[in-house]
């Protein structure tokens, strides 16, 4: 792949989340901001630390919440109503009490499937390949490690300086990210 | 035996067991779990309980494919008696998913931490009880495929569309939503630990698969930060679905007149005995399971005593319930609802009316004792009776209240046949089959939520 800087970026590997969120603090209030940190399990301290504690998920919740509950209630509506009237029991063609099940149905899909493909979309996921996967040591994020990723594309990202920042914090291990 | 004694060795009184056994770290829980799945030994006792699921499954496809063949003939079921096995295996199957959407949505959503290491298998249970639920809608029409038309709707030849007045449509889409927002919720929480399953496995085919499966999924705060909101709301709409769901499945019958089925109490009573025979399930799931893998250190006596108090909670409600049913007959001066009360207690299917207050009301009182909700075994026994117990109410009231109706001249008897018996057994080995590939192929304990429940997961000012 080519791109302007040789590396992905600098990766620091820490043994608790204590260091992790003490890291990124420092990180973020020292300029950084494209970074990221992975870690093994939710840690709301984390994304605070690095500035990610909002997201449109709720937006797209509520976007596929009235998808669906429009959707629903026009089928039924167009459904008895437009296209094949039936009588029954003398009942209105558009007897909206009856619809409210469906329509109720209909929204929960709408928000749940939303949530799910909204969520995996604004990730980006599927992601077939990632360069954070290069960094040795890399499969204890999804065990039991702390990593934070200063990106080689932040403006105030200089090897060296970076990389003596980083060290300040002692982490186990600080590696160059190849892309 | 003497293993699981000195493991679930109870803390003196006054002291409630932990959630999480001592001595864990994050290596040791996800070995612990990953474990199970990735070992290359698969255990004798896994073999021999997946090879009865696929001998009862098989008997299922065999009398599935002779009811297609015959058609619906060879149940049970007649003029009165219309609606037999198929509808009460439905509601029965149905009700005992509600407690895996209990466990991983509602006690999310109350911040009840003891949910973590039970509400993965607790989903999982769910999806497979909805599918077996799913099928009797499908194969009691005889002919499925001839009656698609009016349970979806779709464009079809004939121009006509589903009646969306009727409460068998809201059915229709109430379980397939459910099964859905279900399988999302379970699908959702499995993608880090399917990271974990790909970041540890030893082979390149099986770090390929799992590899997939994570999607790319690389622990990123970003992410977190978005799975964590997506996980919350899909819990915040899986709670009113959890309801909506067997309130909808009581409408199928509440909003007939037929007696002992036209009350408006249905809805909150068909919910709580729906999540009291789903929690009896998921202790007839969990206890054997803990044994036999040695999970007892993730799922405590806490997990397994919090599980029976929430039996014996539902299960006053679903008593007092069937305290209502009396009271309605004989308050509402109504000689068919009395009839029909009467009909219960000592009509020629008074023995089920009483075997199904014997299981669901007399005998899990036991569960006062905390002797019993701390010994497995016992426990184990009791959600099997309540089971059982929920299965009988399901018959007398689908039943017992056709079998005599208005007109004694039109009353009648319900004899099941082999082929009802067949079906309903086979269920519950194709439900045993899907269950132990689950726990094959998957961690059956949420590892990344284990993670945080311990205390070195915290960040320390």
């Amino acid at each position: 792949m080519k791109t302007a800087s040789p590396i992905y970026g600098l990766m620091a590997e820490f043994d608790t989340p204590t260091d992790l969120v003490h890291a990124s603090k420092a990180a973020y209030e020292a300029g950084y901001r494209k970074m990221d940190t992975y870690t093994p399990y939710p840690l709301e301290e984390a994304a605070e630390a690095i500035g990610a504690h909002h997201n449109r998920v709720p937006l797209v919740v509520l976007i596929g919440a009235m998808c669906g509950m429009i959707g629903g209630y026009s089928l039924q509506y167009w459904v008895s109503a437009v296209n094949y009237p039936i009588n029954v029991g003398g009942k209105p063609f558009h007897s909206w009490p009856a619809f409210i099940p469906v329509t109720f149905e209909c929204a929960i899909l709408g928000a749940a499937l939303a949530a799910v493909f909204g969520m995996l979309a604004l990730n980006g996921l599927p992601q077939p390949y990632h360069p954070v996967f290069n960094a040795p040591n890399f499969a204890r994020a999804s065990r039991d490690r702390f990593f934070l990723c200063i990106e080689s594309q932040d403006p105030n990202f200089r090897l060296e300086e970076t990389k003596r920042f980083l060290e300040t914090f002692r982490p186990l291990e600080i590696t160059e990210v190849p892309h | 035996m003497s293993v699981r004694d000195e493991i679930d060795v109870l803390p003196p009184k006054g002291v409630r067991p932990p959630i999480i056994g001592p001595g864990q770290d994050f290596g040791t829980v996800t070995d612990r779990i990953a474990g199970v799945v990735l070992t290359k030994h698969t255990p004798v006792f896994w073999v021999l309980i997946f090879a009865v699921g696929a001998m009862l499954a098989g008997m299922l496809s065999t009398a599935v494919a002779y009811l297609i063949f015959r058609g619906t003939g060879i149940w049970g079921i007649n003029i009165p008696v219309g609606w037999g096995f198929a509808i009460v295996n439905f509601v029965w199957w149905i009700g005992i998913g509600h407690a895996g959407t209990l466990i991983s949505a509602i006690l999310l959503l109350f911040k009840q931490t003891w949910r973590t290491s039970i509400n993965r298998f607790a989903e999982a249970m769910t999806i497979f009880a909805v599918m077996q639920a799913g099928l009797f809608p499908l194969i009691h029409t005889g002919r499925p495929w001839l009656a698609i038309y009016w349970l979806f709707p779709y464009p079809n030849s004939m121009g006509v569309w589903p009646q969306f007045r009727s409460p068998l449509i809201w059915d229709v889409f109430a379980v397939s939503t459910y099964f859905t927002v279900s399988f999302l919720f379970w699908g959702i929480g499995l993608i880090p630990d399917f990271a974990t399953l790909r970041d540890s496995a030893k082979t390149l085919v099986v770090k390929r698969i799992y590899g997939m499966l994570a999607m790319g999924w690389r622990g990123s705060a970003r992410h977190w930060n978005r799975y964590e909101t997506a996980y919350m709301l899909l819990a915040g709409l899986a709670t009113p679905l959890v309801l909506s769901v067997h309130s909808v499945v009581s409408l199928d019958f509440a909003v007939s007149l037929v007696p002992g089925w036209h009350t408006t109490f249905f809805p909150p009573y068909f919910v709580a005995g729906a999540i009291y025979s789903g929690f009896a399930m998921v202790l007839i799931l969990a206890i054997p399971f803990r044994y036999l893998y040695g999970m007892q250190d993730y799922i405590t006596l806490r997990h397994l005593q919090n599980c029976a108090k929430l039996m014996l909670a539902t299960g006053l409600i679903v008593a007092y319930s069937y305290a209502m049913e009396v009271f309605f007959g004989w308050y509402s001066n109504n000689k068919f609802e009395l009839a029909m009360v009467w009909n219960r207690m000592h009509g020629p299917y008074g023995h089920y009316y009483w075997m199904l207050i014997a299981c669901n009301i007399v005998i899990p009182q036991v569960l006062w004792f905390n002797k019993v909700r701390s010994t497995p075994w016992m426990l184990f026994c009791v959600a099997l009776v309540v089971n059982t117990g929920m299965w009988l109410e399901r018959f007398v009231i689908v039943v017992l209240s056709l079998q005599r109706d208005f007109l004694p001249s039109s009353w009648g008897m319900y004899w099941f046949t082999k082929w009802d018996v067949m079906i309903l057994i086979g269920t519950m080995g194709f439900f045993t089959l899907l269950f132990f590939l689950f726990i094959r192929f998957m961690p059956a304990i949420s590892i990344f939520e284990m993670r945080t429940l311990l205390p070195q997961a915290k960040v320390k000012e």
